[in-house]
């Protein structure tokens, strides 16, 4: 059947349309510019390191010599130090996050849960150089002092732990890097996991404190099985910001091209050795080499932010099959 | 009108399991329940109706006391489960939530097997062998009439099994505790009329073991179900009775205007 058309006067409906278009265009454009810049960004990392890539080959990733004079670059001290150091953070920022985070959504009275949400909202708003400086004015001496000697004395003849704690207690290194790190990531993780846990239906909490659950009970039992994938999506959320994070490493890491068993030891990171050597960088080789350096960071966090956003949809998916 | 309520819960001459005496509810100034005074018979079905917001869900979980979950409600007065004022500072709200089971009215499968399901509430309180616990959850499952559809199928989750056998699964949940009495809060809205006709025939099942008081916006179902009916209407209990009683000759207007239709 052919429609009947509908007489609205015609310039009006003319503009209208125009309007439109141009309004659906100009939306288009802006967001497809967020891809073509990510493409460019791949393009001109892989295009800048293919120098290094091209000479090393696969012996980039596996190599722990890192020497401008001989022109001879490795990534693997950088990539350990990276993932290390984000490992310790994740070890301190987890179990914490998570406590954060259900003391806010089961635990806390009501006029407690502002302040305290704020709070640690500001915790993520503080300038990362920020979070260098103290560490490497207030809390590099402590740890050299009080927490690296005490570690030492308490687990230094352990058979395999106590490898991890050999050395002179500098203060800087891994560990303390590793530390702030984690305090660094914790609002992250703490604010994704509230949002998480506070998608537990209503209801379904509930019929588990009907059955005569305690609070932990409910929270063990119901809202984590109910939430566990989020939860490690918050997780992942925090490895990929303690991946990248640059300033706050850089100043008490040690930026040390060295492979060391010991979390006392000086050790680097992808993101520092960049800070540290770009401007400084000798010869094209090792400029190549920084680039290729990137790119490596750059699919690391690729993949650890491409999981954590599949494990919230999924959660999320969860959800919408259910109501 | 609070002595009509009294007198006829007295009339019927059954055996009182709870007394609700003087109760009034706060949502933070909010008057939600007002001098509410009726008495629920032991092993029969007793109905709360009233159009939406009247306060018949918020009187149901004063019964178990699930409004202390959010700190601007408040009770005052006293309910008492065999004589004992479980509003009371010093009763243990455990102890009274194993004794007053609950069905809310979605289906809320805990995220666990089926079986975890049903174990869940009775490891709460009891230390069980493994094989007693499993005659418990057939128990449990039987009771609910739902152990023939999934006796093949306990180890999958709860979340798997269709709206009204989810239903079903929490009667069974709630029973496998071995409580006194049951609360169930419109256990039926969200489900399609065939499961519904299902729940229905349960609670007459379970009426001879349990106590069962339930919330419902449907009048059939009211009619179909309870031994007794209260009527609210604006936090106010307005009547209380036999069931036949209240739907062929009301003895108020308002409650004759609500169960012919005219208004809620």
């Amino acid at each position: 059947m052919a429609a009947v058309p509908i007489e609205i006067p015609g310039p009006k409906i003319k503009r209208q349309r125009l309007l439109d278009r141009s309004f659906q265009l100009t939306t288009t454009v802006a967001a497809v510019f967020v891809l073509i810049l990510l493409a460019g960004i791949i393009i001109s990392l892989f295009v800048g390191g293919w120098d290094a890539l091209r000479t090393f080959g696969f012996g980039f990733l596996g190599s722990d010599e890192w020497n401008p004079v001989t022109e001879q670059f490795g990534a693997l001290v950088p990539i350990y130090g990276t993932l290390v150091s984000s490992f310790i953070a994740l070890v301190i920022a987890v179990p914490i996050g998570f406590g954060i985070a259900l003391f806010l959504t089961e635990v806390s009275p009501h006029w407690l849960r502002r302040p305290i949400g704020t709070a640690v909202e500001l915790l993520a708003a503080i300038p990362s150089i920020i979070y260098g400086m103290w560490g490497l004015f207030l809390f590099a001496p402590v740890m050299a002092n009080h927490v690296q000697p005490w570690l030492q004395e308490a687990f230094g003849d352990w058979a395999i732990i106590g490898a991890l704690f050999e050395g002179v207690p500098l203060g800087i290194g891994m560990l303390p890097a590793g530390i702030i790190l984690g305090i660094m990531i914790i609002p992250f993780i703490t604010a994704i996991m509230r949002d998480v846990f506070l998608t537990t239906p209503k209801f379904l909490k509930e019929s588990a404190y009907a059955m005569g659950a305690t609070t932990w009970e409910v929270v063990w039992n119901v809202v984590l099985p109910y939430t566990r994938i989020g939860a490690v999506g918050g997780i992942f959320l925090g490895l990929g910001r303690a991946l990248g994070e640059t300033m706050a490493v850089t100043f008490v890491i040690g930026n040390t091209h060295r492979l060391s068993t010991s979390l006392f030891a000086p050790g680097n990171s992808i993101a520092s050795t960049l800070a540290n050597e770009f401007t400084e960088a000798v010869g094209d080789m090792h400029t190549s080499s920084l680039i290729a350096l990137g790119l490596v960071l750059f699919l690391i966090t690729f993949i650890v932010l491409t999981l954590a956003k599949l494990l919230l949809m999924s959660l999320e998916r969860q959800r919408g099959a259910k109501s | 009108m609070m002595n009509l309520s009294q007198d006829v819960a007295v009339d019927t001459g059954a055996m009182s399991k709870i007394q609700v005496r003087d109760l009034n509810f706060y949502y933070g100034k909010y008057h939600a329940l007002k001098d509410i005074n009726l008495s629920i018979a032991a092993n029969k079905v007793t109905a709360f109706i009233g159009p939406s917001g009247c306060g018949k869900s918020t009187l149901l979980r004063t019964f178990n006391r699930m409004y202390e979950l959010y700190p601007d409600q408040r009770a005052t007065g006293d309910i008492l489960l065999d004589g004992e004022n479980v509003l009371s500072p010093r009763a243990d709200v455990y102890r009274l939530r194993a004794r007053v089971g609950m069905v809310f009215q979605k289906p809320t499968p805990f995220p666990m097997t089926i079986y975890e399901n049903i174990a869940y509430g009775v490891q709460l309180y009891e230390k069980l062998r493994r094989s007693d616990m499993d005659d418990r959850v057939e128990w449990a499952l039987q009771q609910a009439a739902l152990w023939d559809e999934v006796k093949g199928k306990l180890k999958q989750s709860g979340m798997s099994l269709s709206g009204g056998q989810q239903q079903r699964l929490c009667i069974a949940r709630a029973i496998a505790v071995k409580p006194e009495v049951v609360l169930l809060d419109e256990p039926a809205s969200a489900l399609d009329p065939i499961s519904t006709l299902k729940i229905e025939e349960l609670i007459y099942e379970l009426k001879r073991n349990y106590t069962i008081v339930i919330v419902t916006h449907n009048m059939q179902q009211a009619a179909r179900v309870s031994d007794f009916t209260a009527f609210m209407y604006l936090g106010d209990l307005i009547e209380f009775g036999d069931t036949n009683a209240i739907f062929t000759n009301p003895s108020n207007k308002q409650t004759e205007d609500y169960i012919t239709g005219r208004y809620g």
